[in-house]
């Protein structure tokens, strides 16, 4: 008599234990296909740019990629070196970082370390709006208010310019820097300021000799979060930095950029198909290589420089 | 400069000190010296306001906002009341060292662990520098384990010697007044029996009034023991006096672990 309603309960557990199994599967299923999707994408673009860049150097040798310093894919004789598009591309990064680095920083260490809380409620949403600009507009802003004040000052300064849109790539990459570096310093323990203070420091010096050395490993990899940000920054530099080539590092030059080169392409100035078409996917793969180039270093500074509070 | 009835020096003490956590009456009135050269030790049950009233004597409560002081802590010779809203609460951590419950060594050196108090002070001669951190490596007995590795991360050294450290960070200033929070409930019995035979050194040096919830430790380092509840000195007096001839009954049955 015992026996038959025990098992009832044992099988009806057993059915739950069942669904329940079939219940985590599934969204353990949904959770991996979402994971797939993002890797898969990776390796699709990957294979792209690889096997495409394989068909350009199989017309253009790998050495003149390297080594020629003219880029002309619509000349009658093209020439493909892509040092003139990678000094653009460095050149403009460079004016964007030393923008970009310093203000980040000292608005990070403002709002983490001296800004009230009143202060931080009302600054901290401006900077979010300040990302949320298509870059686009950046751009114009940089061609049509920026270089003639730069102008201003300095009348040899062309219309376009890898100084303005520099300084204005600059602007716009601030908010990256200064939101994750904030994010690093608010996360060093309050314990260590403490320390700090009770040792008779100023507000300064807390954050410039204890906070921002304890968060080393998350502003370094701001920085270079902001860095790949600058490579890989196109519709600015491709409005503000002009369209031509230039085998030079003097920001008050025009320039292209790797990214802007693509832009150009893929708006239609050349036919698809055509070795100069291939030719944005060899530029697309140096532009991933390099970016792939700052996280791994920024991974290696991450492991190198976490503390241990 | 004022004294007790045994006509010792008073390095600090407060009078009628109140203070507000917003609106939470944290400390009542609170009326306590702290002998010079002596050990003063702060006991009572866990939120009774011992960190509170000890964080007190170096305005580390300024870093917060909404706490507020009323009353006056006088520090010793120049008899400042370091509650003046005057008075910058840099100046009074210049002369006040703390050392805190958990360990917390910067992410620097050894070496410029304990510079650190000195370059903040704008020291820099580097002789000067290595002298004064001997020294404070010494007062702290933790020059002879890291002589030969003052470049290295404190964060490598093991719990009780970063706690040292902290110490010797700031016996590197000189401080008049050193206080110290529980310096040892992060710590093993041996690392703990270290810093308190270090403060027994020490009370020849520099006036120290330290938080325990240890009672046996107050009675092992302290010369005068303050018994603290609900935010009140319910007793104050010589530590052996507190401890076996208690005049006030809480004292007596916190003391005798009748207490809750
Ligand atoms: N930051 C704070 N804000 C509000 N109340 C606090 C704060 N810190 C401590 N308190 C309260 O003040 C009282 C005393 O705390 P504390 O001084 O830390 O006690 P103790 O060190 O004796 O354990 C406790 O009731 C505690 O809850
Ligand atoms: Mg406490």
């Amino acid at each position: 008599m015992n026996s038959i309603p025990a098992t009832t309960v044992v099988s009806d557990r057993l059915a739950r234990n069942v669904q329940r199994n079939i219940r985590e599967r599934a969204i353990e299923s949904i959770l991996f296909g979402a994971a797939l999707v993002s890797v898969l994408t990776t390796l699709g673009i990957v294979w792209v740019l690889v096997s495409e860049s394989l068909n350009f150097f199989e017309h253009v040798p790998f050495s003149d990629f390297l080594t020629d310093t003219m880029w002309t894919p619509l000349f009658s004789e093209p020439r493909y070196g892509i040092l003139p598009l990678l000094m653009g591309t460095i050149t403009t990064s460079l004016v964007a970082l030393v923008v970009a680095i310093p203000l980040g920083t000292v608005i990070a260490a403002y709002l983490s370390e001296f800004a009230s809380a009143r202060v931080r409620e009302i600054v901290k949403p401006f900077l979010e709006l300040l990302g949320g600009i298509p870059t686009i507009v950046y751009g114009y802003f940089a061609l049509t208010v920026v270089t003639p004040v730069l102008q201003a000052i300095y009348p040899d300064l062309p219309g376009f310019s890898m100084l303005s849109a520099g300084l204005v790539m600059g602007i716009a990459i601030v908010p990256y820097i200064s939101s994750l570096t904030e994010d690093a310093m608010r996360a060093v323990p309050m314990s260590l300021r403490e320390g700090a203070y009770g040792m008779g420091s100023t507000r300064f010096q807390t954050a410039i000799r204890v906070v921002i050395p304890a968060a080393l490993s998350g502003v370094l990899s701001a920085y270079i979060l902001g860095i790949s940000r600058a490579v890989g920054e196109t519709m600015i530099v491709a409005v503000a930095a002009g369209m031509q080539p230039n085998f030079t590092m003097d920001p008050t030059e025009p320039a292209q950029t790797i990214s802007a080169y693509i832009v150009q392409v893929a708006l239609g100035d050349l036919p698809h198909g055509s070795i100069g078409y291939q030719s944005i996917f060899a530029a697309g793969l140096s532009l991933m290589l390099m970016t792939l180039l700052f996280n791994i270093l920024g991974h290696v500074i991450r492991r190198r420089y976490r503390e241990a509070y | 400069m004022s004294t007790t009835e045994q006509n010792l020096p008073v390095k600090a003490f407060t009078r009628d000190f109140n203070f507000y956590y917003g609106s939470f009456h944290a400390l009542k009135s609170i009326n306590l010296p702290v002998i010079e050269k002596h050990v003063t030790a702060l006991i009572g049950p866990s939120g009774c306001g011992k960190s509170t009233l000890l964080r007190s004597f170096n305005r580390m409560h300024d870093l917060y906002p909404g706490n507020r002081y009323q009353g006056e802590i006088v520090l010793n010779p120049d008899n400042t009341n370091i509650l003046d809203t005057r008075v910058d609460p840099i100046e009074v951590r210049m002369r006040v060292g703390m050392v805190f419950q958990k360990p917390n060594p910067f992410p620097k050196s050894i070496y410029e662990n304990v510079a650190y108090g000195l370059r903040v002070r704008g020291e820099k001669s580097r002789s000067m520098l290595d002298d004064k951190i001997e020294d404070a490596l010494r007062g702290a007995s933790l020059w002879n384990e890291v002589k030969d590795r003052l470049n290295q991360p404190a964060t490598a050294l093991s719990g009780g010697q970063q706690q040292r450290l902290c110490i010797a960070r700031c016996l590197a200033t000189d401080p008049e007044l050193l206080l110290f929070d529980e310096p040892t409930s992060a710590l093993d019995p041996i690392a703990t029996a270290n810093i308190e035979e270090l403060v027994t050194q020490l009370r020849d040096r520099v006036t120290i009034l330290i938080v325990t919830h240890n009672m046996q430790q107050a009675a092992r380092v302290s010369h005068y023991t303050a018994y603290m509840y609900l935010g009140e000195v319910v007793e104050y007096g010589i530590t052996d006096e507190v401890f076996l001839r208690p005049k006030k009954k809480e004292t007596e049955d916190y003391i005798t672990g009748r207490f809750g």
